[in-house]
């Protein structure tokens, strides 16, 4: 047991622990609606177009959130707008522009340099990137999403569920959609540090699927799904300690096998219910 | 076009829309009116939902007007092919969506608990609420949209083929409570591709195909010029009862639907 507690005696560790499960409670939360609107591609598109605003900022010497942010924001509603136009295939578009984006990213470190920012951090996460300053961002960012989100709760569940009868009942589906779209990107951009581009998208449909397989009822899933992140984000975080691992794959590694064991043990019941994770059905005329 | 007493809930005129360039109604001329309970058929493909969502605003026009009475409230039912049945969303919660109190809490109040609970018993489905939505008979299922529609507590009630896809005791049981809801004073339109269903239970029928090809009582639309205009095939019309029927027969040699008419 005092092996366990003794990581805690360092500063950067336990900033670490908080950071990281806070960003599994918000990924996980956030990550309910992503699964539900079908939107798991947009997820990871999203985390890797704001590597390139991540880039930029930091070969500019521009304030990473504000920098990374701004380029998520504007990326975001971009991807939203696609979306929703369907002038091309949704998911040809999201690609162009998330890979793109990325590729500059990784095209400005190796044109410029990797300064400021630890460069394999933000590809992959690391404990050691976690500065006093991320533990406030992260709390702020998941004290804001989840208070926006359940000042939105019902005519966003709405939304989600039944676009069309939503929009004939009064509630607006387009701003609702892009107020999903900007909480993803400040989930994103909060967790990205220790999370890393190439893995967040990990972490936000792990949790949701493993609370979909075991609950049907919307409100449970969204509290069973935070409450799963966090833990993934808890013990993740403590297995990279303990085993000199770095800290993204850790913790996706055990929201997969936390996966796998929820998925042997609800046997046929709950594997239809991941089963059913899928777009939500077209529209006819 | 109007054919029914009450006052006018919404009025189409000379409507059009159409989807990625594609007209799926033009022209339509169409009034309803409070009280008034209406069954929409064409065939697949001419514009029978489009008109529903003409009705609800949901699809811009092209050309046209839409007027609708001020603060009309309206419920939309949808077709159960469009609903996402695997969405983890309970019976309880599905019908809570559509209630407009202006509460932020996304628990439900005591009182909102209460007025689902009874809508929920009204229609008969009292002791699902818990239930998953996809656990649900056809007819329940049916039940639990025309619930959530009916909290919104519309003035005029919009339903997408509710009838599709459920047995004949399951047709009769929903067209029984909608025709309890017509009493009520619930005005109700609805598309249908039952013909037969329709004629029976229904006092006014819109025949379509992108454009209004008749309005009526089912004696005066069902006849084999209006169901040719509309569905570009002869049907025969029989009448039982004091009512039509329309029998469908197929040609095999000049493959054609056959052509024969006996006048309704």
């Amino acid at each position: 047991m005092a092996e366990l507690l003794r990581p805690f005696e360092f500063e950067f560790f336990r900033n670490g622990v908080i950071v990281a499960t806070f960003a599994g409670a918000l990924c996980g939360f956030v990550g309910v609606y992503v699964v539900l609107k079908g939107m798991s591609y947009i997820g990871h598109g999203l985390s890797h177009a704001i590597f390139g605003g991540y880039a930029a900022s930091a070969l500019l010497g521009v304030n990473f959130v504000l920098g990374a942010g701004a380029w998520g924001v504007v990326s975001a509603l971009m991807i939203n707008g696609v979306t929703r136009r369907r002038v091309i295939g949704a998911d040809a578009a999201i690609g162009v522009i998330t890979t793109a984006s990325f590729a500059l990213g990784l095209v400005l470190f190796s044109v410029f340099g990797r300064r400021g920012r630890s460069f394999d951090a933000a590809l992959f996460g690391s404990i050691l990137g976690v500065a006093p300053a991320d533990v406030w961002a992260i709390v702020a960012v998941t004290v804001a999403v989840v208070s926006v989100i359940l000042l939105a709760y019902r005519p966003l569940l709405f939304a989600t569920f039944d676009p069309e009868v939503a929009e004939a009942s009064g509630v607006n589906v387009a701003r609702y959609d892009a107020l999903l779209m900007l909480v993803l990107a400040a989930a994103i951009l909060a967790t990205m540090q220790v999370l890393g581009v190439t893995l967040i998208a990990a972490t936000i449909v792990l949790p949701a699927t493993i609370a979909r397989m075991l609950t049907s009822s919307f409100s449970r899933m969204l509290i069973l799904a935070t409450a799963i992140g966090a833990a993934i984000g808890l013990v993740g975080m403590n297995l990279s300690y303990h085993l000199d691992l770095q800290s993204g794959p850790t913790i996706v590694l055990v929201g997969a096998g936390a996966f796998a064991a929820v998925f042997a043990v609800t046997g046929t019941r709950g594997r239809a219910r991941a089963a059913a994770l899928t777009a939500p059905v077209r529209a006819v005329r | 076009m109007t054919s029914q007493s009450g006052a006018p809930l919404i009025r189409l005129d000379g409507v059009s829309c159409a989807y990625a360039g594609r007209a799926a109604i033009e022209g339509v001329d169409l009034e309803i009116r409070a009280g008034q309970f209406s069954g929409v058929v064409g065939p697949s493909g001419s514009g029978k939902t489009t008109l529903l969502r003409a009705f609800l605003g949901t699809v811009p026009t092209i050309s046209g007007t839409v007027r609708r009475a001020p603060q009309l409230r309206v419920g939309y039912v949808p077709q159960v092919e469009t609903v996402n049945w695997t969405f983890p969303v309970t019976v309880a919660e599905c019908v809570l969506m559509a209630r407009r109190s202006g509460r932020i809490a996304p628990w439900r109040s005591r009182k909102e608990r209460d007025e689902v609970q009874d809508m929920l018993g009204r229609l008969g489905i009292g002791d699902l609420g818990d239930r998953h939505i996809r656990e649900l008979s056809g007819g329940q299922q049916q039940r639990v949209f025309i619930a959530r529609a009916l909290l919104g507590r519309p003035q005029l009630l919009l339903m997408d083929e509710p009838t599709s896809g459920v047995d004949v005791r399951t047709r009769h049981e929903i067209l029984h409570l909608l025709d309890e809801l017509h009493d009520g004073g619930l005005a109700i339109v609805l598309t249908t591709h039952d013909l037969n269903g329709m004629a029976a239970h229904l006092p006014h029928l819109v025949c379509m195909n992108r454009r209004i090809i008749a309005e009526g009582a089912p004696r005066a639309v069902l006849t084999a010029d209006v169901l040719e205009a509309t569905y570009g095939a002869r049907m025969e019309v029989l009448e039982h009862a004091g009512m039509p029927v329309v029998l469908d027969r197929y040609d095999a040699a000049a493959n054609v639907v056959m052509i024969r008419s006996r006048g309704a």
